[in-house]
């Protein structure tokens, strides 16, 4: 069985459209017409064009000598961090405006836990001089206030969303219910593969050019196109679906899932959804899904804002259940200690959420002669304080 | 047995009144209270509503009234529970409104058999898609004798409204406005429109119109086109108004006020 979606929008048994009729027309409109948008010429010239000159493109693979030395094998970086905006959202973004401005909508929404997504979203809007709404949790807002600002001073209305636990997963109903109640002139930007197909499969492709630079750049380096170890960290999962994309089929490439364990994956407080998550619906998609026996979702928790999402994108929940990927649930405290040793050992202080996969190092141990490809999803400036605090700098 | 939203249909021509109620709100265990006083003071209908954590398609109040209803420590069984003798105290149709997963979560040929045992008419799953329906539960429902009311909008185009009518048993559930629940003071000219287009299409089962039907007035409009309309978030609304009066006389003020008598 193949790892694409299938035509009726599931990833083995996982994905669809569980949606409400009244988005239906919404969701229609794209499924009618996102592959014929991405696969025009005009569309993917623009996308190449932004990619490259805008976002930065490519970004580099980096051989990490000393993290190699430590962990005695191969280590290469693929360096997402250097992106504009810092992290690989804005692959995402910049595709998914140009649809919106080919749909001729006009007016964004996006929802946003930390923010790195909504800032990704403002960023492109100024671009584009589209209206943008960014919904967020409340509490979110009051914890990621320099996101916040920077939402703003790109233009963006920064919805303050008091629901439910007013975090990510509250910020994302709200973001469609206002889908419900502006169906015409209305694109909602997703942030991750989650969501209603044909999102999980648009956002992959656009992430996929991940994938695409890696088999060039290794074998340039390398002398072949393909890596042993394929790490990446994983919350709805959009970093690791690009990094995986053009491998999925490749059996020779061991994928690495890094999600996160919070305090610990039996404390009560954690975001290890593939362990922990049976199957059920959340945001459109049938996906494993952190909830109680009667199906009410359950809030998750992990020091890392990016990874603290009840579910998981329905392609990462069969590459787990099949045994396609292999994932490890990676501790507050394993991904502190691991973002320490890759600012001292590569002077690259990395996202929190990244810190969860390169802490997945020390759980594979890839041979000497092993190549290791993982992906750095994002910089760590937005997380300094958190590293200050606990790391006690 | 003829299922109770037939005999509704039957019986009743013009100004069927559902109302929609979150079980467990505002008591755990206000809901058989609720239903008897409802049934009582003209509630021709009623819809159970299953509190949800993450309920996508309701505005503000319903969040709340099924946030406080988890609070209160509702569960989709403690419901059924409660409601076990119910069919000796209420006779009018009872229909089981909810979100997909927790009926996922119970199984869904448990909550049929459930729902048949405890004298539930009919559900309302808005975010079961109609396809999915059709191959996976159609059978299921009928074998169970539950009927599925599935919602049309303002933005359903005509085909897609005769194929998710003639899914639909009971009724149809004719969806005012491209918004989520929530009460609006007034039907809007092109609200108007599409109600008249829907009328006009002469559907194999009656409608009936929900989302922003608040009061007296929009109760009427939207009976000149349906055969009766659903009243949720006003409704709940007045539940959660603080005053002194007892659940049954909240029921029977607001029920007064929507069928045009004097409030007692």
């Amino acid at each position: 069985m193949g790892y694409k979606v299938d035509a009726e929008g599931f990833y083995g048994e996982y994905g669809g459209a569980y949606i409400p009729e009244m988005l239906y027309p919404n969701i229609r409109e794209l499924e009618n017409n996102y592959m014929k948008i991405v696969s025009s010429d005009s569309f993917q010239n623009k996308f190449r064009l932004l990619l490259r000159d805008y976002a930065g493109r490519p970004t580099p693979l980096f051989r990490a000598e000393r993290l190699s030395a430590h962990y005695g094998t191969q280590i290469f970086l693929k360096r997402e961090d250097l992106n504009h905006t810092g992290a690989h959202k804005i692959n995402n973004t910049i595709g998914q405006i140009l649809v919106a401005t080919h749909l001729k909508k006009k007016r964004i929404i996006a929802e946003t836990g930390a923010g790195q997504h909504g800032v990704a979203t403002a960023t492109v809007c100024a671009l584009t001089g589209m209206e943008c709404i960014v919904y967020m949790g409340a509490l979110d807002v009051e914890r990621q206030a320099p996101n916040v600002k920077k939402m703003k001073m790109l233009g963006a209305e920064v919805v303050p969303v008091h629901s439910g636990n007013k975090t990510l997963k509250d910020a994302t109903n709200e973001a469609i219910r206002d889908w419900i109640s502006h169906p015409v002139d209305t694109h909602y930007i997703i942030g991750s593969v989650v969501g209603p197909h044909p999102y999980p499969d648009m956002v992959t492709r656009f992430q996929s050019v991940i994938s695409e630079e890696i088999r060039i750049q290794l074998m340039e380096k390398t002398g072949r196109d393909y890596p042993d170890y394929l790490v990446a960290c994983v919350g709805g999962g959009s970093n690791a679906a690009g990094a995986y994309y053009h491998y999925l089929e490749d059996r020779r490439v061991r994928l690495i899932s890094a999600e996160a364990a919070g305090l610990g994956v039996d404390s009560g407080y954690t975001a290890a959804t593939s362990l922990l998550g049976r199957p059920g619906i959340i945001h459109g998609s049938r996906t494993l899904l952190m909830q109680d026996d009667d199906g009410q979702i359950e809030e998750p928790y992990s020091i890392s804002a990016g990874l603290d999402y009840p579910g998981v994108g329905p392609l990462h929940a069969w590459l787990a259940e099949s045994g396609r990927a292999t994932v490890y649930a990676i501790t507050d405290e394993e991904a502190l200690q691991a973002a320490m040793l890759c600012t001292r050992k590569e002077g690259i202080i990395p996202a929190l959420e990244t810190a969860h996969a390169l802490a997945a190092l020390e759980k594979i141990k890839p041979g000497i002669k092993d190549v290791v490809v993982l992906n750095l999803s994002g910089r760590g400036d937005k997380d300094m304080e958190t590293y200050i605090d606990k790391l006690e700098i | 047995m003829i299922n109770r939203i037939d005999q509704l249909f039957r019986e009743r021509e013009r100004e069927i009144l559902s109302i929609y109620i979150t079980a467990g709100y505002p008591g755990l265990h206000d809901t058989p209270r609720l239903l008897k006083a409802l049934e009582e003071h003209g509630a021709d209908m009623v819809e159970i509503g299953i509190p949800f954590s993450d309920p996508l398609a309701d505005g503000p109040v319903i969040q709340q009234s099924s946030l406080l209803a988890l609070r209160n420590g509702m569960t989709l069984d403690l419901l059924f529970n409660q409601l076990n003798e119910i069919r000796e105290s209420v006779s009018i149709p009872l229909v089981m409104m909810g979100y997909l997963n927790p009926v996922l979560q119970m199984g869904m040929e448990r909550f049929l058999s459930r729902c048949r045992d405890t004298g539930i008419d009919g559900v309302i799953i808005p975010d079961l898609p109609p396809d999915e329906y059709e191959t996976r539960y159609l059978d299921l429902f009928r074998s169970y004798g539950i009927y599925n009311s599935l919602l049309v909008t303002p933005h359903t185009d005509n085909q897609r409204i005769f194929r998710i009518a003639a899914l639909s048993e009971g009724f149809l559930y004719l969806v005012a406005a491209a918004s989520t629940t929530g009460a609006r003071s007034s039907v809007e000219k092109h609200q108007k429109e599409y109600f008249q287009r829907l009328k006009e299409l002469k559907l194999p089962v009656p409608g009936l119109i929900g989302f922003g039907i608040s009061n007296r007035e929009t109760f009427l409009t939207a009976c000149q086109y349906a055969r009766g309309a659903i009243i949720g978030s006003a409704f709940i609304r007045a539940l959660g108004e603080e005053n002194s009066l007892t659940l049954e006389k909240r029921v029977e003020r607001f029920i007064g006020e929507i069928r045009g008598g004097t409030p007692a």
